[in-house]
């Protein structure tokens, strides 16, 4: 990810729409366990949105529900305006852990998503080589998972999202199995990447930090049932670097995130 | 010498131990059993030594290898049904609460029965023939497949299945994709108990009522005094069982991918 304007195309980012969705799980007692409570979003095409929220808020519910992997109690999904009734074709997910098949080389885990659609892997090949060679790890192809690091596994994990041309990127969590130092840089070469992609990305974490850097928007989420508390636009210049946490806009989106926790209890004021 | 060349040599004569101890202490074993077995007054009657049991392996190499033959066959084709209806009754299992239930308190039954005292009443019901070998043989190895299995199965991540689950893959593509690759390790450690079983069940097949294999060469030799011939019948069925557990070591390496390999 040195070079940010890479041979990469440009992708359409695409149009999420969550309306009135709510969640609930049956419990083994017979009850209910309402986890998402009315939510009500708009993603514009391209946009870089971040949901921060305590554990358990039901972050991770509404990321499965866009990814298509389990349905909406109530309410719908709409992605470019079609409704999510199983996973979407042009829809990439990384996840918390980097879950590489330990069996399949690099490029093979990168093509994993390319083979299951039955897509012509020649076709992917290329653009699987170059994303590798953004994210740095060129010359990796034929490696194992088990001879990289963390970062470099997650990066992988990046990549395997991003082969299949994703309008939509789904991101839950994805540093925080990751180390700090790890996760700083990731933190801004994911930056670098969506820049110069330019897909849209839903992006879930439980880092202040990490959303107000990253996001265009930041959605906090209250604690369980999960509800959309506050709708922030961050309108700090980019490319953002190291430096503009000290911008006092950065410095004032953070403490009003903060803010709201400690009205929810979730963190507390001292 | 300075201290990495000290190093170097330590590190070679620690290898050379390392693989040398095994062969070293079984030559050890043999010999002690060599030399002590006549000077206790131990006749071949008694305990033949090993030497006497070699050379008899060589002289009556003819006869035993067509024992050894009958014995291969019926433990292979008895462990190929197991590994087939094994693994097949472990896919059941995985995919059905209902068969799980159903089946898991009957399998650990029949697992518990001392199959040794089944083989009479096999005799009865199949005969003299192959039949109750391959049964027992069968008999002896289903378990552990089956039980590895479902074990290496059920070891999947969940967040793996959600992986695939968002790329679109059926359970068709999740099963061939990472359900059986993830499970294979396993599916292997079970497969390798289940070979040496089935050679088990094979030989106790032949002792209750045969007229061909190693389990019936040991049987006729004991009942004539010949303890070299009987020695020797028993050797061939461990060498067998270290042959077929090799085997599918062979072809565990080829299908499962080795991950200290690759470190």
């Amino acid at each position: 990810m040195k070079d940010p304007t890479p041979a990469t195309a440009r992708l359409h980012g695409a149009a999420v729409a969550i309306e009135t969705v709510t969640k609930s799980y049956e419990l083994r007692d017979g009850g209910d366990l309402l986890a998402l409570d009315r939510c009500d979003l708009s993603i514009t095409p391209g946009a870089f949105v971040a949901i921060v929220g305590p554990s358990g808020c039901g972050k991770s519910t509404l990321l499965s529900l866009v990814a298509g992997l389990a349905r909406p109690s109530t309410g719908r999904i709409l992605i470019d305006g079609e409704e999510v009734r199983r996973p979407h074709a042009k829809v990439g997910v990384v996840f918390q852990t980097d879950l590489l098949l330990y069996w399949r080389t690099v490029m093979d885990n990168i093509l994993l998503p390319v083979e299951i659609k039955g897509w012509r892997r020649e076709d992917y090949l290329p653009r699987a080589e170059r994303l590798l060679e953004q994210v740095g790890l060129a010359g990796f192809a034929g490696k194992y998972p088990s001879e990289l690091s963390g970062g470099m596994r997650q990066r992988t994990a990046i990549c395997r999202a991003l082969v299949q041309e994703p309008g939509l990127l789904l991101m839950d969590e994805p540093f925080g199995a990751l180390d700090a130092l790890t996760r700083e840089q990731m933190i801004s070469d994911l930056q670098a990447m969506w820049l110069s992609v330019g897909n849209t990305v839903l992006f879930i974490t439980h880092s202040i930090e990490e959303a107000v850097f990253l996001a265009d928007r930041v959605l906090v989420m209250s604690p369980r049932p999960g509800r959309i508390d506050l709708d922030l636009t961050v309108s700090i210049e980019r490319p953002r670097s190291w430096r503009s946490r000290t911008d006092q806009a950065f410095i004032d989106h953070m403490s009003q995130i903060r803010g709201i926790f400690e009205a929810r209890g979730v963190l507390s004021k001292e | 010498m300075d201290p990495k060349q000290a190093r170097r040599k330590r590190h070679l004569v620690r290898a050379v131990v390392e693989t040398a101890a095994a062969p070293v202490l079984a030559l050890l074993l043999l010999l002690a059993w060599q030399v002590g077995a006549p000077l206790a007054g131990l006749s071949a009657f008694i305990l033949p030594t090993p030497w006497q049991i070699l050379s008899r392996i060589a002289a009556d190499h003819q006869l035993i290898a067509v024992h050894a033959g009958v014995t291969l066959f019926e433990t292979v084709a008895g462990f190929l049904i197991a590994a087939v209806a094994g693994v097949g009754t472990a896919l059941m299992i995985f995919y059905s609460r209902i068969f799980e239930r159903a089946i898991y308190p009957l399998l650990v039954a029949l697992q518990t029965i001392p199959k040794v005292a089944l083989a009479p009443l096999l005799v009865l019901y199949f005969g003299y023939g192959f039949a109750p070998k391959l049964f027992l043989a069968f008999l002896l190895a289903f378990f552990p497949i089956v039980i590895a299995t479902v074990v290496g199965l059920e070891g999947l991540d969940k967040a793996m299945v959600n992986l695939v689950r968002s790329m679109g893959a059926s359970e068709w593509q999740t099963f061939f994709k990472i359900r059986l690759p993830a499970a294979l390790p396993s599916l292997f450690g079970g497969l390798k108990v289940g070979i040496s079983l089935a050679v088990i069940g094979a030989v106790i097949g032949e002792y209750v009522a045969a007229e061909m294999g190693l389990g019936y060469l040991q049987l006729q030799a004991s009942a004539q005094f010949d303890t070299t011939l009987s020695f020797a019948a028993m050797v061939v069925i461990a060498a067998l069982g270290v042959v077929t557990f090799w085997g599918l070591e062979v072809l565990e390496k080829r299908a499962v991918f080795q991950r200290e390999a690759a470190r």
